[in-house]
């Protein structure tokens, strides 16, 4: 590793060759601000926000894209020139935006404003036109208003990462937009609604749709018996919202936050994870048993269920046919709880709280629910949990511990660790190793397929038989996977996929961490870890184990896999148009 | 500096404020739009060179274009946009009295930009001969009732609140009567 | 043999006047009257002249026919070509002094230029490879091959002092130089024929009047860095250079001028084209590139330069037809040869194309170091209807007040 003996702002520092000048200010405490940068998937170089000034260069360059080659190279970083520069390419975003910041989703969370106010805009400085758009309200999982647009690209990039690519740049100019192809709606294209846009756009021009209100008119209804359920990664995030430390575990201020929010049951969903686990186990078990298709793939994701129906219909077969955690949960409310409570489901409102948007468009998906009726009515993100607790005037980070009802409190360490990716396979590892060597095994973490690696894989050998299993997640890796199976290569027998990097701790919906934190630390590394800390302290680890779900067998399901699990528990997919 | 090589002449009826804007139009609309100096940029730098030539400028604006034209150079991402405010820059250089004149005097000296300009005509050298009037596309133009000393019919006039400057009428009058300015 | 040869400009300027159909109308009447055998018509490229067009030279006499018009065919073949006897009226008038016929390189326009890279425009007939190998065409490209290493072609190209001709003036030799020096399993080579400032067109001349240069000089740039594969942008709104270059790039395969093994040398070079859809943005190399990638065409953050890592993320020397035109002969006749012409720090000749409120509107080519105000009013006859000369727009974009043209 070559060191470089560099200059910035007068001062003297030693970095590693070809070090961006970004990189290099942030390790020495200075802050360069961004708009277009994203680490590795956004180094464009387009808002020059960042521009610095390196002497005997012509002209300023991108601190965000300019790799620092020579020993003695000079940077500044804060001139008055620099300054003024900086200032007057704010003032001319501001020029062409809409400025309601009171009433923008993002107030208070949004980059351009952050970066105005440090900068001290004036945001008359420029006016002229202004371009108009509509908004883009046809999805259930998020609103586009180009007219806060600031064209960074950051959304394109995210799309473009995840293999979908359905929004980029139209026309030119002044007139530049992001949208979809000729102008369509997102609802007319092969979105997926993993929500990735939606945690990189710097300011209020993608947001997911707020179904919050929702929540509170049914809280408000004394007709309607109100269930919450949360999902495993959402404990490892809200506190972002709150400005806790990335990776806190807020379990227990959640469960109290929800109950005083006036819900009238609080569910962990990690117990529809461990329900997921013992029909996925099961299932898996019979296809490798019986011939069924193999690899079989996870089916938690519903953005990932929805790319694979866009994109990959022909490997429609390869997914489980378990329903998701949250929709698993949402049926056996309705059902199981229903009935021991005694309520007419009809009168039950299930909410669940996830770290996606897509799951938005999961509770309305075709052969989910019965009766005439969803599983789950209404789907909040972490995000739209926060903005409840917010204006309910509960102070979060005050909050005693609370603990979830039963008879859906306990989730089992497997169930927790599916917010991460690799989670779900390792859960599924531990119940389908116990079941088919009839033993208790001591040994049950399968480290191989955690962390954040783009695909994971291992064999193991599960009571004499082999299984290769892969782990990935982002779309662009699981596509990698996928075209390995189309070609008839793939050598594995169980596949767990998560539509969004590094699994539902970097979610659609999760708190929104500005470009200067997202670039410099690992989210999706810090988040797991707090899942993984989560799973070793708690009193169940495998799914098997949990006591609510051994009840819920035993009273009401049967076998995982009978007649009546399959009603309620599982479902089938569809293709879909490309384009 | 050296261009690609295409080298436009202009002779004194071009008028440089014009010819600038006329520059900013193809690059604005030329931009890729993909860095905020240029894509917005410009387009504010166009908006107010089309204010000067409708004698809606300012002296401060004129300062104001030449920093933006500075910013635009040195912050855009490429060759289009580092070079887009040149002919600004260019013009302000050796024709800013154009400028000037522009804003404060409300004149263009060249007589291109049609908001500063107002036809006349000189109702002594005006022969009434209404060839002016029949030419007219918005038949603003009619006789006066003035005859000139030693002609023998009304001199024509203009009423230059319905005019729309199109000049057909200095172009067909053989009499030099009419003049713009 | 023929002869007569009649050279009828083909370019855009000619053709929008018309002069394809002058060509057909002249073989009309030549064969009419028999002529068909002892008189050639050759559509050519741009002469420069193109306020005068559609323009026809006849040689051997030389006698430079302007604004030729449909029907004054059938006169000029049965005067001129028939019977000997030079049709003066129709002439270009500054060729005709007291009733005799000068020279054209005696008249103002062309008597101070200095035709380099717009040699054979106006000269060969651009479809035909042969016209062009008779203008000792592709003997750059085998004397490189044959005679040259590939640091000697660098090193020539830097003695030379040639600029790129695309506006922003880097050392080509230099340009090479980088991209030689940088290892890669593929390189390539690029032509911007993006040409798309207002009022510009000296691209397109070359482009439509010689096409084959540009393949030879691309060829000689690949065998200097290590390239074997090239790609010309060109705008799809010209059509004719499109039509031709792609003849050209047939030909020189069918001769072997491109593709494996040329002259049985072990090089291989094949080059492409690809359309530009119309954005002035293109003209800019990275912005290029990435459209020839098949990308939305954006500009992108230097560095890397294209030279390290430029189309396909691959080593890339880009440069611009006027550049590429001026090659085969600095090959030919040595850098020294080329480094005489010009000034002290700009060396060789520029094409400028000439327009706006100008005499003679048009293409013309002048050492470096001409001063404008010779463009302007000698070359370029001044400024119609007795106006004053006030500016002139160098593109891409200075605007220079009369007073500074000095």
């Amino acid at each position: 590793m070559e060191m470089l003996n560099i200059k910035i702002n007068g001062k003297d520092y030693s970095v590693e060759k070809n070090t961006t000048i970004l990189e290099a200010c942030h390790q020495f405490g200075i802050k360069v601000p961004t708009l277009c940068y994203l680490k590795d998937i956004n180094e464009i170089g387009a808002c020059r926000m960042c521009l610095c000034e390196v002497k005997g260069a012509r002209g300023l360059v991108a601190a965000c894209v300019y790799p620092i080659e020579r020993e003695g190279t000079e940077i500044f970083t804060n001139t008055p020139q620099i300054r003024k520069y900086r200032k007057m390419n704010l003032e001319h975003l501001l020029s062409n935006h809409d400025k309601k910041c009171l009433s923008c989703p993002r107030n208070d969370n949004c980059e351009l404003q952050k970066l105005c106010l440090e900068y001290g805009v004036d945001e008359e400085k420029f006016q002229g036109e202004e371009t108009k758009y509509k908004e883009d309200k046809s999805t259930l999982h998020l609103v586009r208003n180009n007219n806060k647009c600031i064209l960074c690209r950051r959304c394109v990039a995210a799309c473009k990462n995840q293999y979908v690519s359905v929004i980029g740049a139209n026309n030119r100019g002044f007139d530049t937009a992001i949208s979809c192809a000729f102008d369509q709606d997102l609802d007319q294209v092969s979105c997926v609604s993993c929500g990735q846009c939606t945690v990189v756009c710097p300011t209020g021009a993608l947001v997911e749709r707020d179904d919050t209100a929702k929540v509170f008119e049914a809280i408000a209804d004394p007709t309607k018996h109100v269930v919450v359920h949360t999902a495993p990664s959402i404990r490892a995030t809200l506190g972002e919202c709150f400005g806790m430390p990335i990776g806190s575990n807020v379990t227990g201020k959640m469960a109290t936050a929800l109950h005083m929010l006036g819900f009238d049951k609080v569910f962990d969903t990690n117990f529809g994870a461990d329900l997921t686990i013992m029909e996925e186990g099961t299932e898996f078990i019979h296809r490798v048993k019986e011939g069924g298709t193999l690899p079989m793939i996870t089916s938690c994701s519903p953005g990932w269920i929805k790319f694979c129906e866009h994109y990959y219909p022909d490997l429609i077969p390869h997914l489980s046919t378990c329903k998701s955690p949250q929709q698993m949960q949402g049926a056996m409310i309705k059902s199981y709880y229903a009935e021991k409570a005694g309520i007419d489901p009809k009168d039950i409102v299930v909410v669940s709280v996830m770290p996606c948007v897509a799951k938005k468009f999961e509770i309305k998906r075709d052969n989910q629910g019965r009766d005439g009726m969803q599983d789950n009515d209404i789907s909040i993100s972490t995000r739209e949990l926060a903005k409840m607790i917010k204006t309910a005037g509960i102070q979060f980070t005050e909050l005693e511990d609370g603990e979830f009802d039963p008879i859906m409190a306990i989730g089992s360490g497997a169930g927790t660790i599916f917010g991460a990716s690799g989670g779900v396979m390792e859960a599924a590892l531990r119940t389908v190793a116990d079941i088919l060597t009839g033993e208790d095994l001591a040994e049950f973490e399968y480290k191989e397929v955690r962390g954040m690696d783009d695909v994971k894989e291992a064999t193991y050998n599960v009571a004499g038989i082999d299984v290769n299993v892969a782990v990935t997640s982002g779309l662009k890796n699981a596509a990698k996977l996928l075209d390995e199976i189309r070609a008839g290569k793939s050598k594995y027998h169980f596949i767990e996929v998560m539509c969004c990097p590094g699994g539902c701790i970097n979610g659609g919906g999760q708190p929104i961490q500005p470009g200067h934190v997202r670039n410099f630390v690992d989210l999706r590394e810090k988040r797991a870890e707090a899942l993984y800390d989560d799973d070793r302290h708690l009193p169940f680890r495998k799914s098997h184990d949990n006591p609510e779900i051994k009840a819920i067998y035993d009273e009401y399901l049967g076998e995982p896999g009978s007649h009546k699990a399959h009603e309620l528990l599982h479902t089938s997919y569809v293709k879909r148009k490309k384009y | 500096m050296m261009g690609s090589g295409g080298l436009i002449v202009m002779d004194e009826t071009t008028c440089m404020v014009d010819i600038a804007k006329f520059f900013l139009e193809f690059t604005v609309d030329e931009s890729c739009g993909k860095c905020t100096p240029c894509r917005i940029g410009t387009k504010r730098l166009l908006e107010m060179l089309d204010k000067i030539t409708k004698g809606q400028g300012t002296l401060e604006m004129i300062d104001e274009m030449e920093e933006l034209c500075y910013f635009i150079k040195a912050n855009s991402l490429c060759g289009l946009g580092q070079t887009a405010p040149n002919p600004v820059l260019s013009t302000l250089r050796y024709f800013r009295d154009e400028y000037i004149a522009h804003v404060v005097d409300h004149k263009c000296p060249a007589g291109v930009c049609k908001d500063l300009l107002e036809f006349h005509i000189d109702k002594d050298k005006c022969i009434g001969c209404g060839m002016c009037a029949r030419k007219c596309p918005v038949s603003t133009i009619h006789p006066s009732d003035y005859i000139a000393p030693g002609k023998k019919k009304p001199a024509y006039q203009i009423d230059t609140s319905k005019c729309v400057k199109c000049g057909a009428c200095i172009d067909n009058c053989k009499f030099g009567a009419v003049s713009k300015g | 043999m023929y002869r007569s040869n009649v050279l009828v400009c083909g370019g855009t300027g000619c053709t929008s006047s018309d002069s394809l159909k002058i060509v057909d109308k002249l073989n009309e009447e030549l064969k009419a009257k028999g002529l068909d055998k002892e008189v050639n018509v050759i559509t050519t490229g741009c002469f420069g002249l193109c306020a005068l067009g559609p323009i026809m030279v006849v040689y051997p006499e030389g006698s430079f026919y302007s604004m030729v018009k449909v029907e004054d065919i059938p006169e000029i073949v049965e005067e001129h070509l028939l019977k000997g006897r030079i049709v003066t009226r129709l002439l270009y008038q500054e060729t005709v002094e007291n009733d005799t016929v000068k020279s054209l390189n005696k008249t103002a326009f062309y008597a101070k230029q200095k035709r380099v890279a717009l040699r054979n425009c106006g000269v060969v007939d651009p479809e035909k490879i042969d016209d062009y190998i008779a203008q000792d065409g592709y003997a750059a490209l085998g004397k490189v091959l044959t005679e040259m290493t590939p640091e000697d072609v660098i090193q020539t190209m830097l003695d030379s002092g040639l600029r790129g001709r695309g506006g922003a003036g880097f050392p080509t030799g230099l340009k090479w130089k980088f991209a030689a020096g940088n290892q890669a399993d593929q390189k390539y080579v690029c032509c911007n024929a993006d040409e798309g400032d207002p009022g510009a067109f000296m691209d397109r001349s070359v482009l439509e009047g010689d096409p084959h240069v540009l393949i030879e000089a691309m060829a000689i740039a690949a065998y200097a860095i290590g390239a074997d594969k090239g790609r010309v942008y060109v705008r799809a709104e010209y059509p004719i250079a499109v039509k031709r270059l792609q003849i050209a790039i047939d030909q020189a395969r069918e001769y072997g001028l491109l593709g494996e093994d040329i002259f049985g040398t072990g090089f291989n070079f094949d080059l492409e084209l690809r359309l530009g859809a119309g954005a002035f943005v293109c003209g800019e190399e990275t912005a290029l590139m990435t459209s020839i990638e098949g990308k939305r065409g954006e500009p992108r953050p230097r560095p890397p330069f294209p030279a390290v890592k430029g189309l396909y993320q691959k080593p890339t020397i880009l440069n611009n037809v006027e550049t590429y035109a001026n090659i085969p002969q600095i090959i030919l006749k040595g850098a020294d040869w080329f480094a005489s012409m010009g000034t002290e720090k700009s060396k060789g000749t520029k094409v400028f194309a000439l327009g706006g409120k100008i005499e003679h509107t048009g293409l013309v080519e002048v050492p470096m170091g001409t001063t404008l105000r010779e463009i302007v009013e000698e070359i370029g006859g001044g400024i119609p209807n007795g106006k004053k000369f006030k500016a002139s727009i160098f593109l891409s974009t200075t605007i220079t007040s009369s007073k500074s043209a000095q």
